[in-house]
């Protein structure tokens, strides 16, 4: 079953059209690659699915993306749901200067969940499944900024997980990481996938071939080829997703 | 140019000695006022000074209605300009995008900032004494004060929320928050110890003015009891009695009390916005 269904999609910030044309399912319980050069909109293209590219004006776009199969540009879609059940880890770790602890209960307490007993455990279900529990149970009440790169990543995805979404966006959760903190990531995707659908942007081919089960490859705004990760690597249909993977250009 | 004829080297050493120069020279300034200003002053302060009502105009006895005065239109000025100041700036960096009424309201800011305090007290005589009828008193005082630390408490707040950084607001919003509920909840808390620093500006500049206040709080050398009672501020009452002529020993003591109120107001927020920066911070 399909969890996301993007039909069409055209993206323009004023003028300049970002997206064209981008058709994708994207399965349930799965995870996804998007890869392809810098400024090809992946990122875009991601953001378009949990509606952050609302906040950017100009932003304007034609087409449907459907979750569950109900789309989710209808003037009836509350936003904030979306954003609940469509969690996002982005690119640069960003935990709120706060404590760890009201780092992960932050998402609970806004969708006005305040029962102590549930908030504590919630938020170390959540420490537990992001990998991070035992390195900071004894430090909750500690600033979030005090921890490394790759804790305040893990943070992040604990935070988005704490809320239960359906779906994780991945804006190259990775880039900003040294490769130990970046295999730790990689491992937790494939601890999730079991219970999340993911759709992860990275510029790291190898990552792609190791996490995801299926890879779009995006190329100025259109999506070049998409399919199951080692046919699109092994054998590209596209001459320029070829290119792309052996190394040619991007 | 003038150092084309001299070396890099000496050009450097020539400029770095007249920064440490224009450095030094400040705080040899500052020390001089307010060295002087304690030095003369503590020769009249003690307890009874600090806590007693003055007797003949102020020749003798102390300034207790003063200190009294200066806290109540400190504190009104606060609770007036601080929640303004600070919901205009969170206006005009949340809700808003540039446009024509942003730089409007961002003129007018800077222009009510540049208003000499005179003027503000004039505007307070005829709007709030006369036209609303508060008549002279420390809430008319405090009202003019409030007017005039808009200005600062703005700016500075705009400032240190627009330092908050982006990823902190998307990270919310993605979380599924509304607009409000990330600025309550991630860019308050986090640009809390920029505005709170542009409060006590604004309310440093408020206890230091006499020109402000001096039609609008009358000059009651009484403990004002409610906020309709008229006062006199220290820097108002300093000022009528070097003008006067009545004690300059006497103003030098209020005038150190004065600077003593600013120096612990200072101080005590300085320490407690290193001690949440350092928590919120994790250092």
């Amino acid at each position: 079953m399909n969890r996301i269904e993007v039909e069409n999609l055209n993206v323009y910030f004023d003028e300049a059209h970002i997206l064209k044309d981008v058709n994708i399912k994207i399965p349930n319980n799965t995870v996804t690659s998007l890869i392809g050069p810098s400024g090809c909109g992946k990122s875009t293209f991601i953001r378009t699915l949990n509606r952050m590219n609302d906040l950017i004006s100009g932003f304007r776009k034609e087409g449907s993306i459907f979750l569950d199969g109900n789309e989710i540009y209808e003037p009836s879609v509350d936003v904030v749901e979306l954003r609940k059940k469509v969690g996002m880890v982005f690119q640069k770790p960003n935990p709120f200067p706060k404590s760890i602890f009201d780092n992960v209960a932050y998402g609970l307490k806004v969708h006005g969940i305040n029962d102590k007993d549930v908030v504590e455990e919630r938020v170390e279900e959540s420490l537990k499944s992001a990998a991070l529990w035992e390195e900071v149970k004894d430090k909750l009440d500690k600033s979030a900024m005090g921890l490394s790169g790759g804790q305040q990543q893990r943070l992040c995805i604990a935070r988005t997980i704490a809320i239960e979404p359906e779906v994780i966006l991945m804006d190259e959760p990775c880039s900003a990481l040294d490769p130990i903190s970046t295999t730790k990531i990689e491992d937790l995707i494939h601890k999730l996938k079991k219970e999340y659908t993911i759709v992860i942007v990275t510029h790291n081919m190898q990552q792609a071939t190791r996490v995801s089960k299926y890879t779009a490859f995006f190329l100025h705004g259109e999506i070049v080829e998409s399919g199951r990760t080692e046919k699109l690597f092994m054998e590209p249909e596209d001459k320029r997703t070829e290119d792309y993977i052996t190394g040619r250009f991007g | 140019m003038l150092f084309r004829f001299i070396s890099p080297k000496t050009s450097q050493k020539i400029m770095k000695t007249v920064f440490w120069a224009s450095g030094i020279l400040t705080i040899i300034i500052l020390i001089i006022i307010i060295g002087y200003i304690l030095l003369e002053g503590m020769k009249v302060i003690n307890l009874e000074f600090l806590l007693s009502n003055p007797v003949d105009s102020g020749r003798e006895g102390g300034i207790f209605p003063m200190i009294i005065s200066s806290l109540y239109v400190t504190l009104i000025s606060g609770l007036v300009a601080a929640p303004l100041g600070v919901g205009a700036a969170v206006y005009l960096t949340e809700y808003s995008r540039e446009g024509h009424v942003i730089k409007l309201i961002r003129f007018g800011a800077e222009t009510l900032a540049s208003i000499p305090s005179i003027v503000f007290g004039l505007f307070g005589l005829s709007f709030f004494v006369v036209f609303l009828g508060l008549g002279w008193s420390v809430l008319s005082g405090g009202l003019v004060l409030a007017l005039m630390a808009l200005p600062t408490i703005f700016k500075v707040a705009e400032v240190s929320i627009d330092a908050v950084p982006e990823s902190y607001r998307e990270g919310s919003l993605a979380l599924g928050s509304t607009k409000w509920q990330t600025v309550y909840r991630v860019v308050l808390p986090a640009a809390a110890p920029g505005i709170t620093t542009g409060i006590i500006l604004g309310m440093a500049r408020s206890i230091s003015e006499a020109a402000a206040i001096l039609f609008a709080v009358g000059a009651a050398i009484t403990v004002p009891i409610s906020i309709f009672d008229p006062g006199r501020p220290l820097p108002l009452h300093l000022y009528i009695m070097a003008t006067e002529g009545i004690s300059l020993e006497n103003a030098y003591g209020t005038a150190a009390v004065l600077v003593i109120i600013v120096l612990i107001i200072t101080i005590v927020t300085n320490t407690l916005v290193e001690r949440y920066q350092k928590k919120m911070m994790g250092r």
